[in-house]
């Protein structure tokens, strides 16, 4: 039977038809969407980790007993669990052993741009890559089967535009996974990596890559295509799709295994074809090992740009240069106003960033919905790296600058944001006497890929019931003495608060309560009234409201007087259908202009 | 019916929570019924955050490229006007445009730091000539009892341009992908886009 999946979908089905018993993943787009997927079935343990390191090292585990096991994560997840993954490829596996890892070419929600496949030439370990959603079920279930067969974990590279467009799958039935499980203590010296092991498995290393090697050149999904014999590509993944759907005619060396690279394939290619071009997205990773094998390629990177995503059109335009005719433009569409993704009507980040721009502090931020605060008109954060990064960094600049600096700066993360890297740095902020204030943004859930549950929401992605982590008592127990909670929604309360902390020459932690993601279905911030209004007779068109970026709010440009004969260039209007009833806006009008609606 | 290999090309595009999404499952449904090999990507996804979602949906024997090459699309389904706009560079000279006559102003707008532009429906007439619809979705969907439904009030209307696909494909496609108590609202829904099309 044929059905239509998304590439993720389609991964998950692979992992189950694959015979899969445990899956791991920290949520990041684009490779969210799997484990959900995979929490379906019954006969999976699908779960998700509190980062991506766990997630390897929990799936590394269960693949030791023979069982078959996959972790999922977005591209930067591997700067996580490079720990765990570049030793795993030295001890090998003994059940069938997956790493997804989903890269963001153009960089649609990710903090980097970086190239997945690197790793795979790092840790010397093979990488496949789809380019659709059969392909991602193909690739996935033989991915096990390479592990098994070569003792090694496998990398399957997704990419936006594969893991997130949808495409027929035929499906199969489900195949146990064909090891009998169990633990033998005997194998220590394969397991334990302590350098006099590590040598012997440095060795294996090699031996292993030799046999990928040749047996890349016979994996059945690096497919050679001749067709027209003057021009060829050597492509893979959403490039080849790209290429084909423009050049039909020429010939093709599509690689399902990017890594290591069949050289005998490519030699043959090379011997069949006159002119060699490599297309991929991002690094010129193909291209360098092409070239380093000693061969001539007619384009590369010096057409197709080393940054961002391929497209049908910029492949074309690449390759035909000037010749390229570039379709008629009717209207200019960049001077189109734009949509940027902005935090919802009544979100309780927008009530805590609010605070902090009025108070001035420097923010170090982190990732996550709240990122969405660095822009205008809020504008409140100064700082954005990586997971857990903003802690390091506030505690690191008062250690630079010292007392002067008190009372002027804070670390701002989410509640999944914490947990996944936030413990290690308030830690240290306490340990080495740093005065650091992080503020947990703890809206239960985390927000900004779409809903997933972490050990403090106190539900499992299964949806059983959990141990919910206390905030409190975990910084408590990093011995963090000054412990605040602040109602985000309450402007004063929470400026003071902050206020306070932030000039406390010790560590502090400040946890927002009470404001739930505006999305998450448990639970809700029940609001005093079911929506504002604007009294137009007062409003004086002063704009403050326009402060906050609610899209709610809206600007009418009019001018005329208020009920007191005040002039205005214009008034603010809410929208009804869109205000929650949050009442920061109210709280920030000094007019009275914003009111209470009634039901 | 397929004998060439010819993809035809459907940009889907509008804001979250107009039922862009639903639109294109529901033609995903349909031609995949019908036999054919489909691709979709969702393009823009940041739907639930107040941004714009745009699909790109591709249908013929083989389809390769999951995105529609610039200056390639056969048909424009916009569910917003500004939103129908920004892709009107994408479109063939022949291609067919269905829009929805809805305004949804983005925050710029809103704030008063950029006007929305003026008289959508005539910039695309003036290049695309009759192969321009405006649908009126939210008007007849509230006239049958939910706005909501407007995204399949479009749907039907759109479903007049491929005469090999029976009626009552369409209507399985929305009864599969839609729960039972909301279908009634939305056949109705289908038929009364149907309706207006052909009365053009
Ligand atoms: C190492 C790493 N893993 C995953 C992600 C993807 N990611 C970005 S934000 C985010 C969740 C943030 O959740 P939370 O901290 O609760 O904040 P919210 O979005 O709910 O405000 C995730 C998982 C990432 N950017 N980096």
């Amino acid at each position: 039977m044929k059905k239509i999946l998304q590439g993720n979908e389609a991964i998950a089905r692979g992992a189950w038809e694959a015979g899969v018993t445990v899956a791991c993943a920290y949520p990041g787009t684009p490779s969210s969407e799997i484990l959900p997927e995979l929490a379906q079935y019954k006969e999976i343990t699908a779960q998700w980790s509190p980062n991506e390191k766990v997630a390897v090292e929990v799936a590394s585990g269960a693949a030791f007993t023979g069982a078959r096991a996959i972790a999922c994560m977005k591209h930067v997840g591997m700067n996580v669990a490079a720990d765990p993954f570049m030793t795993l490829a030295y001890t090998g596996t003994k059940g069938g052993f997956v790493i997804m890892v989903a890269d963001d070419p153009n960089v649609h929600s990710s903090q980097n741009e970086q190239d997945s496949r690197n790793w795979a030439r790092f840790a010397k370990v093979p990488m496949l890559e789809p380019g659709d959603a059969q392909e991602c079920k193909d690739f996935t279930k033989i991915a096990f089967e390479i592990s098994e067969r070569f003792d090694t974990p496998v990398l399957l590279r997704g990419a936006t535009r594969v893991s997130h467009s949808d495409s027929l799958v035929e499906l199969e039935e489900r195949q146990a996974a064909p090891i009998a499980l169990g633990l033998d203590k005997k194998e220590s010296s394969k397991y334990v990596m302590v350098p006099v092991w590590v040598r012997q498995r440095r060795i294996a290393i090699e031996e292993r890559m030799k046999k990928l090697e040749k047996y890349a050149d016979e994996f059945p999904y690096n497919i050679m295509e001749i067709n027209d014999t003057k021009t060829g590509v050597i492509t893979s993944g959403a490039s080849y799709m790209y290429m084909k759907e423009v050049f039909p005619n020429y010939s093709y060396l599509k690689l399902g295994m990017v890594w290591p690279l069949p050289k005998k394939l490519i030699a043959k290619f090379f011997k069949k074809v006159e002119k060699i071009i490599v297309v991929e997205e991002l690094d010129p990773f193909l291209e360098t090992e092409v070239k380093a094998l000693g061969y001539k390629i007619f384009h590369g990177k010096d057409r197709f740009p080393n940054m961002f995503e391929l497209s049908p059109e910029l492949v074309e335009k690449s390759l035909k240069g000037k010749s390229y005719k570039a379709p008629k433009i009717r209207v200019k569409t960049e001077d189109i106003p734009k949509r940027p993704p902005n935090l919802c009507p009544g979100c309780s980040h927008r009530a805590l960033f609010y605070s902090l721009k009025k108070l001035g502090t420097f923010v170090f931020g982190d990732i996550g919905c709240y990122a969405l605060a660095s822009g205008p008109p809020l504008s409140a954060i100064h700082t954005t790296i990586c997971m857990g990064a903003g802690i390091g960094g506030a505690y690191g600049a008062g250690k630079a600058i010292g007392k002067e600096g008190l009372g002027k700066m804070c670390a701002v993360l989410g509640d999944s944001t914490f947990l996944h890297g936030g413990i290690g740095p308030v830690m240290d902020t306490v340990y080495n006497k740093g005065y650091a204030t992080t503020i947990i943004l703890d809206n239960r859930i985390t927000g900004m890929t779409g809903l997933q549950e972490h050990p403090g929401t106190g539900y499992t992605l299964k949806g059983e019931e959990a141990n919910m982590i206390d905030y409190e008592q975990l910084v408590r127990a990093l011995g963090v003495k000054n412990i605040r909670k602040v109602d985000p929604y309450n402007v004063k309360e929470t400026m003071d608060t902050i206020k306070e902390e932030l000039n406390r020459d010790e560590a502090s932690v400040i946890i927002t309560h009470n404001g739930p993601c505006m999305l998450h279905r448990r639970e809700k911030r029940k609001f005093q009234f079911p929506y504002y209004t604007v009294d137009t007779d007062k409003c004086r068109g002063c704009k403050s409201c326009l402060d906050i970026g609610c899209p709610a709010i809206s600007w009418i440009e009019q001018e005329g007087t208020t009920v007191d004969g005040k002039n205005r260039k214009g008034y603010v209007s809410i929208n009804r259908l869109q205000c929650p009833g949050c009442g920061l806006c109210a709280q920030i009008c000094k007019f009275d202009a914003i009111i209470p609606g009634q039901e | 019916m397929m004998k060439n290999n010819k993809v035809t090309n459907i940009l889907l595009s509008g804001v979250g929570g107009q039922g862009a999404i639903l639109a294109s499952n529901i033609l995903a449904h349909v031609f995949v019924e019908a036999g054919y090999d489909v691709k979709k990507s969702e393009v823009h996804g940041m739907s639930q955050r107040g941004g714009d979602v745009t699909t790109h949906f591709r249908y013929g024997r083989k389809v390769y490229s999951p995105l529609i090459k610039l200056g390639d699309v056969d048909f424009l389904l916009s569910f917003e006007l500004l939103e129908a706009l920004r892709y009107i560079n994408y479109c063939k000279d022949s291609a067919r445009i269905i829009i929805n006559n809805q305004k949804i102003f983005p925050p710029a707008v809103n704030l008063g730091l950029a006007m929305y532009p003026e008289d959508i429906p005539a910039m695309f007439k003036k290049h695309f000539k009759n192969n321009v619809r405006i649908v009126n979705g939210q008007e007849i969907a509230l006239n049958i009892g939910n706005a909501q439904a407007a995204n399949v009030v479009l749907v039907g209307a759109f479903s007049q341009y491929f005469p090999e696909i029976k009626e009552d494909m369409w209507i399985k496609a929305i009864t599969d992908l839609l729960p039972k108590k909301i279908h009634e609202l939305n056949i109705r829904a289908f038929k009364e886009g149907q309706r207006i099309s052909s009365d053009k």
